[in-house]
């Protein structure tokens, strides 16, 4: 595989799963508490809490990477700090093309995971209360389970977002090869170098079959998942 | 154990104001839609925190504006029927059963909950899902998840309004059962003078907001002045009679204080108790006793009082003994016939429904 699509190019598609599936996971719990947020509670400032998840959907992708750049860069004062206080560094390494890409996300995930919310009879939460159970345990067995479909769906759109991320990525993260040369980055970098138009390809048709897999998985979970959470 | 409920909250453009008891038995919350009976059992359960009041049962206070007690919703032990079912359409008939020991870190007790699914007759339903069953299937289901909760207190929000007469005729007796032998006080609200008739021993009536009638059941079925409240055309009262004999004809015959009723279709052992509710819009009155009629349902009492409202109708309520018949008939009639309080009169029944079982009252 690796000889197929050469040393650099399966660098890149291996990074860009690792860089997508970290941004997935770790948005996800945060994702879930801000679309309860936005669809359950009410509190001044809502709507800018509204604007600034949206704000990545909307900012031309550069702009996003930059600002990134400008809070968490190695001298930038989040960015010190968080070398200082954790050893943490994100910009111009995977981690940061992680953060890059979960930011961009986040707003697909978001809207997805509050539709389910929004779906949710809370009869049915207020059903469970009176049966005894306390606040989080409502949560945990009633209200978890009928977002399953909502939150499979935002964690699909997430990823598939995560996978082709480029421009705040490579803003932020720039495309050292081997390091924070993501899949997008490399087949722009490819095209960029004379005769190297069949790795490129090559490239591409595994983006393509990357997002394919993807939507046919989620389909099928989200099927499955709405047919249980429905009764059936 | 009693429940006292006394509550003042302010909507928008609707104030609620109540203070009633609800003792031991069935307590009906009576009213037309909009008078307020949703949100007192939403207050009761902790759903709605009314601006001031008070609730305890028994001797737990569940709500004290003056003394800052709101006691959570989860820690109130009730069991709600709600009059949607809302079972959990992730789980099985028997998840939703076990939902509240499960949440409520108990083993399942497998004594009651075989007692509680055969009452119900829902043993056939353990595994099926909320989605496949039958409106009176999963309102039945919904009884038994709240009997399962270990509940020290039952609401039952209008549990048969969205059911079509022959499910609440399936779900009707479930709950006499559920009245007799759970032996907690129940909190019923009904828009339906027959479903209260059967099932209340106490009833409370909601106006706008406000209690305008308040007592035993038969005492308010039976009182002219409750007519108003309860409205023209559900007005009668309940009277009890003793099975005495079934007769060849198919006709139970029931003996009441004044005089024998003949009835079809009427379930029940000789010498049971039943309670028939007699409307008054069919009872037609006679000084004398009636001959030549094909009515078989003649009971003999003595006028208490006269009562006219605004239209045409007088409502005369009828005592034989203890117990009280109301009929209405035309302003016209009781003058022509020179009706007085005190006069002796016969009450001509022209169709009579049966409550079966005592509710004691």
């Amino acid at each position: 595989m690796s000889g197929w699509l050469g040393e650099e190019g399966w660098a890149a598609v291996l990074l860009s799963l690792k860089v997508s599936v970290w941004a997935t996971v770790l948005s996800l719990p945060v994702g879930i508490a801000v679309a309860w947020l936005l669809a359950r509670k009410e509190f001044a400032g809502k709507q800018i809490v509204n604007g600034i998840v949206h704000l990545p959907l909307i900012l031309p992708p550069v702009v996003t990477g930059y600002l990134l750049l400008l809070v968490l860069g190695r001298r930038a004062p989040v960015g010190a700090f968080l070398e200082q206080t954790f050893g943490l560094v994100l910009a111009f390494r995977w981690t940061g093309a992680a953060l890059a890409a979960a930011v961009m996300a986040f707003p697909l995930m978001v809207r997805a995971i509050r539709l389910a919310f929004e779906a949710v009879d809370p009869g049915l939460e207020d059903a469970a209360a009176t049966l005894g159970a306390p606040r989080w345990r409502v949560f945990m067995t009633v209200t978890l389970p009928l977002i399953l479909p909502g939150i499979l769906t935002g964690a699909v759109l997430a990823f598939a977002k995560a996978m082709g991320e480029f421009g705040a990525t490579i803003t932020f993260v720039s495309a050292i090869p081997g390091r924070t040369q993501t899949l997008p980055s490399a087949i722009y970098g490819f095209l960029q170098v004379p005769g190297a138009e069949t790795q490129a390809l090559r490239l591409v048709i595994v983006s393509v079959a990357v997002a394919m897999g993807a939507l046919v998985v989620s389909e099928v979970l989200a099927r499955r998942v709405s047919k249980r959470v429905a009764g059936q | 154990m009693t429940l006292e409920v006394q509550l003042r909250h302010q909507f928008e453009g609707f104030n609620l104001d109540v203070d009633f008891i609800a003792p031991k038995g069935v307590t009906a919350l009576f009213g037309k839609s909009g008078a307020g009976k949703t949100s007192v059992v939403q207050a009761v359960a902790g759903l709605l925190r009314p601006d001031a009041g008070r609730i305890a049962l028994g001797g737990t206070c569940l709500f004290d504006s003056a003394a800052g007690i709101d006691l959570p919703v989860h820690r109130r032990r009730l069991g709600y029927v709600f009059q949607d079912a809302r079972l959990f359409p992730h789980m099985s008939v028997s998840g939703n059963l076990r939902y509240a020991a499960r949440v409520q870190g108990r083993a399942v007790d497998q004594k009651e909950e075989a007692r509680v699914v055969e009452m119900l007759g829902i043993g056939g339903l353990l595994a099926r899902r909320p989605a496949g069953l039958s409106g009176g299937e999963r309102q039945r289901v919904a009884i038994g998840r709240a009997l399962l909760a270990a509940p020290e207190l039952l609401l039952l929000d209008e549990p048969l309004a969205a059911l079509d007469e022959a499910r609440k005729a399936e779900i009707l007796p479930y709950l006499e059962r559920l009245r007799d032998e759970a032996g907690l006080p129940i909190l019923l609200v009904s828009h339906a003078v027959s479903e209260v008739a059967r099932l209340a021993t106490t009833l409370v009536v909601l106006k706008e907001g406000r209690v305008v009638q308040a007592g035993p059941t038969s005492d308010i079925l039976s009182d002219p002045e409750a007519v108003p409240a309860l409205g023209v055309r559900h007005a009668g009262a309940v009277i009890r009679g003793r099975l005495v004999a079934r007769h060849e004809d198919g006709l139970a015959e029931l003996q009441t204080c004044g005089g024998a009723l003949f009835l079809p279709g009427v379930g029940g052992e000789i010498g049971d108790i039943l309670r028939v509710r007699i409307r008054a819009q069919d009872v037609i009155l006679s000084r004398e006793k009636p001959a030549g009629l094909s009515a078989l349902n003649i009971l003999k009492g003595r006028i208490v009082s006269l009562r006219s409202g605004e239209g045409p109708g007088v409502m005369v309520r009828i005592a034989c003994e203890e117990e009280h018949v109301l009929a209405r008939i035309t302003r016209r009639s009781a003058a022509a016939m020179g009706l007085a309080e005190g006069d002796e009169i016969y009450a001509i029944v022209k169709s009579v429904s049966v409550a079966q079982g005592d509710i004691g009252g």
